[in-house]
Parts: structure tokens; sequence; C-alpha cells
């Protein structure tokens, strides 16, 4: 096999922001890199500097100081339309909120970054979203508006649309912030399968529920790195069996009758 | 490909708020509708006085007194008359170019007796030519002759309000009527020539040979109003204007420096001064009728802005996951531009409507010609552009990170 290509290197990000008359440094040299196939999970507290580290490698914002390559393009030297369109064609993103498009059917949320495609790599937009629903367990709810769906489904739908295009790069910022336990844990089960079928994944959490399920841990603080570990991570998949088993025994003992509503 | 499928994008939003679409394109609708009932009523009264103009007579010229000038000062037209009978005569005599002539004189109103009651109408007296001048037949009788004129016999023509109002149904050929105590005979009777634009009926007057007018009826309140005249042919119009002018002038012995004291127009002429002011009033009604559109565009606006304000959140994802500024940006302009373009084809449909309507109820004479609804169509789709462009600036402005995280 020849040596894994380089998804990102971030080298020496700085970020200032001006606020009023202070500065705030957000990110005081960043260094790190991302290799393909990588479930790499970025955490830290609120003001760490990892929703800013997000953006900037998401490409919705540029670093105030330092380079960033992404798939070997330097990102921070693009113009906001060449962004645009790295952030459709190289970068899925999945936010905490599923942000879905509201009156709009699943195959039609997962269809929008294809819409914007200017590469025109894929023909049948449909197809390809049908595919990409399919690939995320929900083949069989293409037609379904997003209030028709539960949480879990609805992340799965943006799950979906984050790989419609075929990116280099899942980015997910606290994909299960909104999400109870269980649906929790089935989400990063699907992480860890897509994972396993080769998408690099990177996860923005402060929950170590979710972080442990990565390979490897990447933690900021006040604007640096204060630790990154590889680490064998938990199976989700497995940890969801254990859940469903305990809860039906639960169920079975106290209330046989409430039965699960997905 | 990328544009139809932002009009695709545009149309799902306008769908699925039907109510709000409606809402916002009521503006528009009302505007067109508005702009195009109004032109079609000023255009219908255009073509109405058009026609009025052209039943007139062919290759007609007419004379009018001008203003007279006393010692400088302009008394204005028709002030004083400076038109006789002998000017007409010395036209008919020394004219290449005209035809027939014929004097109007006019008197104002006669009182009339016979048949079954009394009538006031107007007189007027011509010479024989006028009925060719003017094209204009009888429906019973005959129009008079030259020696009628030349021995001022007491014949009269009526019109055909004054036969209606005297005579009722019955033919009054033959019949004696008294015109200001004079009795005359009753000869013929003239086509109807209905109303003028302005509302004056034209078939209320009775005509009689110039002279026994002169003879039996020339007072303070008589004067020669017109001399018509008509040509071969169209293109002896201007050389016969031109040829009458000078006899006039000689005639009432004009100086050089002296400015005509009499006015010689053709039809055209004629037409134009009564078009004039009816695209005054058609441009008036348009231009009142466009400020409806303008409230139609900021309403379009208003509910842009709130739109873009509402789906922030939308533009947000839109923009993370790769839309570029510019195609927010046409995103919206669309959105705005199908809106407005579809109210305007809607009050197409209303302008047209009611313009048909007021013309069958109200009996007003409507014309939509297709140039106004090209015109509504497109000025619609520019309300679209221009009201649309700010709000959807504004959208494509905004900053991704910023409008993800609104809520």
């Amino acid at each position: 096999m020849s040596e894994k290509k380089e998804v990102i290197r971030v080298r020496d990000i700085r970020k200032t922001y001006q606020m009023g008359k202070t500065k705030v440094h957000a990110l005081q040299g960043v260094d790190f890199s991302v290799m393909e196939g990588e479930l790499v999970a970025i955490m830290g507290a609120s003001g760490s500097g990892k929703s800013t580290l997000m953006n900037i490698i998401g490409g919705l914002d540029y670093p105030s100081a330092g380079s960033y390559f992404l798939d070997g393009i330097e990102v921070n030297k693009l113009s906001k339309n060449e962004l645009a369109d790295v952030r459709n064609q190289k970068i899925g993103f999945v936010f905490q909120g599923f942000n879905l498009l509201a009156r709009t059917t699943a195959l039609e949320n997962t269809e929008l970054p294809l819409l914007y495609d200017r590469s025109k790599r894929v023909k049948k937009h449909s197809e390809a979203a049908k595919k990409a629903l399919e690939r995320v367990g929900l083949g069989n709810r293409i037609d379904h508006l997003p209030n028709e769906l539960s949480g879990g489904q609805q992340q799965r739908v943006a799950i979906a649309r984050a790989l419609v295009t075929n990116p280099s790069l899942v980015l997910a910022d606290e994909p299960t912030g909104n999400l109870d336990s269980k649906t929790t844990v089935e989400v990063m089960a699907l992480f860890q399968e897509l994972n396993d079928e080769g998408v690099t994944i990177l996860l923005v959490t402060h929950e170590d529920e979710v972080a442990r399920y990565a390979k490897r841990i990447v933690e900021l603080r006040d604007g640096k790195i204060i630790r990154d570990i590889e680490q064998t991570p938990d199976s989700a998949a497995k940890d969801l069996e254990e859940l469903l088993a305990r809860r039906a025994q639960n169920q079975e003992i106290e209330e046989p009758e409430a039965a699960e509503a997905d | 490909m990328q544009a139809l499928r932002l009009v695709k994008v545009a149309g799902k939003s306008i769908i699925k708020n039907k109510m709000r679409t409606l809402l916002t394109m009521l503006g528009i609708i009302i505007g067109v509708g508005a702009v195009i009932i109004m032109v079609a009523i000023g255009e219908g009264a255009q073509s109405q006085i058009e026609e009025q103009i052209q039943n007139l007579g062919t290759n007609m010229v007419v004379v009018t007194p001008g203003s007279a000038n006393t010692s400088g000062a302009s008394q204005g037209a028709g002030s004083f008359s400076r038109l006789t009978i002998e000017d007409a005569e010395k036209i008919q005599n020394e004219s290449i170019y005209a035809a027939n002539v014929s004097p109007v004189l006019s008197s104002f109103f006669a009182q009339i007796v016979g048949g079954d009651g009394n009538w006031r109408a107007s007189i007027l007296g011509v010479t024989p030519e006028y009925q060719e001048i003017r094209n204009w037949g009888t429906t019973s009788g005959r129009f008079f002759d030259a020696q009628d004129n030349r021995r001022a016999n007491k014949v009269v023509i009526l019109g055909q309000t004054v036969v209606e109002n005297l005579f009722g149904e019955r033919d009054p050929v033959g019949e004696r009527v008294i015109v200001n105590r004079v009795p005359m005979e009753v000869i013929g009777v003239l086509e109807s020539k209905g109303q003028t634009a302005d509302g004056n009926d034209q078939d209320d007057f009775i005509v009689m040979p110039v002279q026994t007018a002169l003879n039996r009826f020339s007072g303070r309140r008589t004067f020669i109003r017109q001399i018509l005249l008509n040509t071969y042919t169209p293109e002896d119009i201007p050389l016969a204007q031109e040829e009458v002018r000078a006899i006039l002038r000689e005639s009432h012995g004009l100086a050089e420096w002296e400015a005509d004291d009499f006015e010689v127009r053709n039809q055209e002429q004629l037409s134009e001064a009564a078009q004039g002011t009816t695209e005054v009033m058609t441009a008036l009604l348009a231009a009142i009728a466009s400020i409806s559109l303008l409230v139609g565009g900021i309403g379009i606006m208003n509910i842009m802005l709130v739109s873009v304000t509402e789906r922030t959140r939308e533009i947000g994802i839109r923009m993370a996951i790769g839309a570029r500024g510019s195609d927010v940006l046409t995103q919206f302009l669309i959105e705005s531009i199908v809106m407005s373009i579809l109210g305007g084809a809607l009050g197409i449909a209303l302008g047209v409507g009611g313009s048909a309507l007021l013309g069958s109820t109200m009996g007003w004479a409507t014309a939509v010609n297709t140039e106004t609804v090209v015109i509504a169509i497109a000025f619609s789709a520019a309300v679209g552009i221009f009201f649309g462009f700010y709000p959807a600036r504004k959208a494509a402005a905004l900053n991704p990170i910023d409008a993800l995280r609104f809520e």
C-alpha cells in the first residue's frame, strides 16, 4: 500500500478577533495534521478555540496568520468564491442543530450541495442523493419532511447530505449535541461505520462520551493544543447492542406496554 | 442549467408560501391591471377621435379665422372673424388645387317649429359643395343645388336629431318648418354621424344655402366659422394649403411683416391637435396607475426583506455547503422576479378583462394593444429586479458563520 494522504495540514494557525477595544486571541499557534481515514475528535471547553479552529478548517473563516492545506490546496490563500467551492467539493458539514431546510424532503435536502457543485462531477443528482440516504440507512424515508423524522433520523439526513459530494473530509460540529444518549450512540456507530469505509471524519465535541469513539483525540485549551493522543476507540455498535438489550430487559420488568417509538 | 435549477428553487419557495406570495403579488397585480385599463381607456378615446376626424371628409383643408392683431396685441384665435363669403369665392375662383370650396356660415341657435312641436338647433349656411367635401349623404330627399343657393331658396335639410324631435319616425321631406319665423321647405335628411368624442351631437343642426342664411338670418350672431375645401389627391393638400394662404393674405391685404389672421389646417393637423389632448390624458392616467405599481414594488421589497431575515439560517446552510454569494443573490433575485412577473401576468389578465368589462357595461371605447402588455410585463420584471436587488444583496452579504448561529 502506498503511504496515506495528508488531508489536513495546519501550520502555526493564529486567529485574533477585535472585540471592541480588546484583542481576543482565539488561536495562538496551532499545528496538526490529519491523514486519510482518520477519525479525530477535537475537544475543549467553550472558549478553548475549537469552534474557531473548526470554522477555519471548514473554510468558513480565514486565519489571521499561519497556513492551512486541505488536500494539498492552500485554503487560506483562496478567494471567497474559491472557498465556497472548496466547502462544496471537499468538505461535508454536519451541524449540531441538523440544519436541514424545513418543508423540504430528505431527498431534496440531500441533493442540495450538488446544486452548487460547479465541477459537475455528479450528473444524476437524485440518484446520488438516494445512494447517500441508503448509506445512512434512510433509503425508505426519502420523501419524508424533516418534521416527520426523529432527531436521529434528521441527523442521518444531514450526514447523507455531507456524504453526497464524496468529500475528502466530513466535519461534524457537536453532531450529537441535540440527541439523547441512545441516538448519540447510534449516530456514533454510523460515523464509525463510515470511517471503516474510508471516510475521514473530524468531530468537534466537548463530551467524553462522544470522544471515546474516536481513534484520536486533540484537545485545545486557550487557543493551543494541550493533548494529541491516539487511542483504541470503543465500538459504538457494540455499546448500542448492550444499551438496547438493557432497555428491553428494563421494559419487560417495568413497563411491558410502552414500546419505544422511534 | 444552473439558472434553471435556481428558478426551480425559487419556484418551490414561492409555492411553499402560497398566501404570502399572493398578497405580495397583489400590489403588482393591481398596478399592472390599473395601468392597462387606464391606457386602454385613453387609447380607446384616441382612436374614436381619430375615426371622427377621418369622418369629416377626405383630402379636406379647413380655414378658420385666426387671432386678430390689433395694434400688436394678439386677441386670440377667433377673436375677430376675418373670413368672408368673398374669401371663399376668391379661393373657388383662383385656386388650382381646390376641388370644392364651401364657406360655413353658422348661427348659434334658431327656433324651429314644424311637425309635432318645436326644437332649438344651430343653423349651418353652406354651398352645395359642402356635401361633397364632407362626404355626407342624405338618407331621404336631396341636398340643395347651386340654383337653390343662387336664388336663396327657402329650402332646408335636417339633421337626424332634429328629425327625431320634430317628426319622430315620419319622413319630413316635403314638409314645412318655420325657422325663426321664416317658413321653409324640408328637402332632405342627412345621414347620422353620431357624437363627437367630447359629447357633441353632430346631427343636431339644420343646413341651408349660404345665400338663404345670409339673406334671412344674417345678424350680429352670424359669421363665417370656417371655409372648407378639398383637393383631388392627398398629395395636393400641402400645395392647396400654401395656395390658399397666399390667396387669403392678398385678399386680407396683409403686409409682408404681418402674421396670418387665419389658420389653414389639414385633417392630419386637426387630429394631431386632438391627439395631443388625449395623449396628455392617457399619460396622466398611466402615471397615476404607475404609482400603484411602484407601491406594489415596495411591497415586494418589504416581503423579500422579511423573507431574508426569516431565512437567515437557510442562507447560512446553503453557504456552508458551498453556495457562493452570487448563488444566494441569484436565488433571491429570481424569487422576486418570478413573483413580480407572475403578478404582472395576472395583472394583464385583470387589465384585459377589466377593459372588456368597462367597454361592455359602461359603453366606453377601450383598446388594449400588445405594446402596453409587453411594456407591462417588462416593467413588472424591472420592478422585481429593482426592488428585489437590495434584499438579495443583503442575503448574499451574510457571513455564513453568523447566519448559521442565527436563531
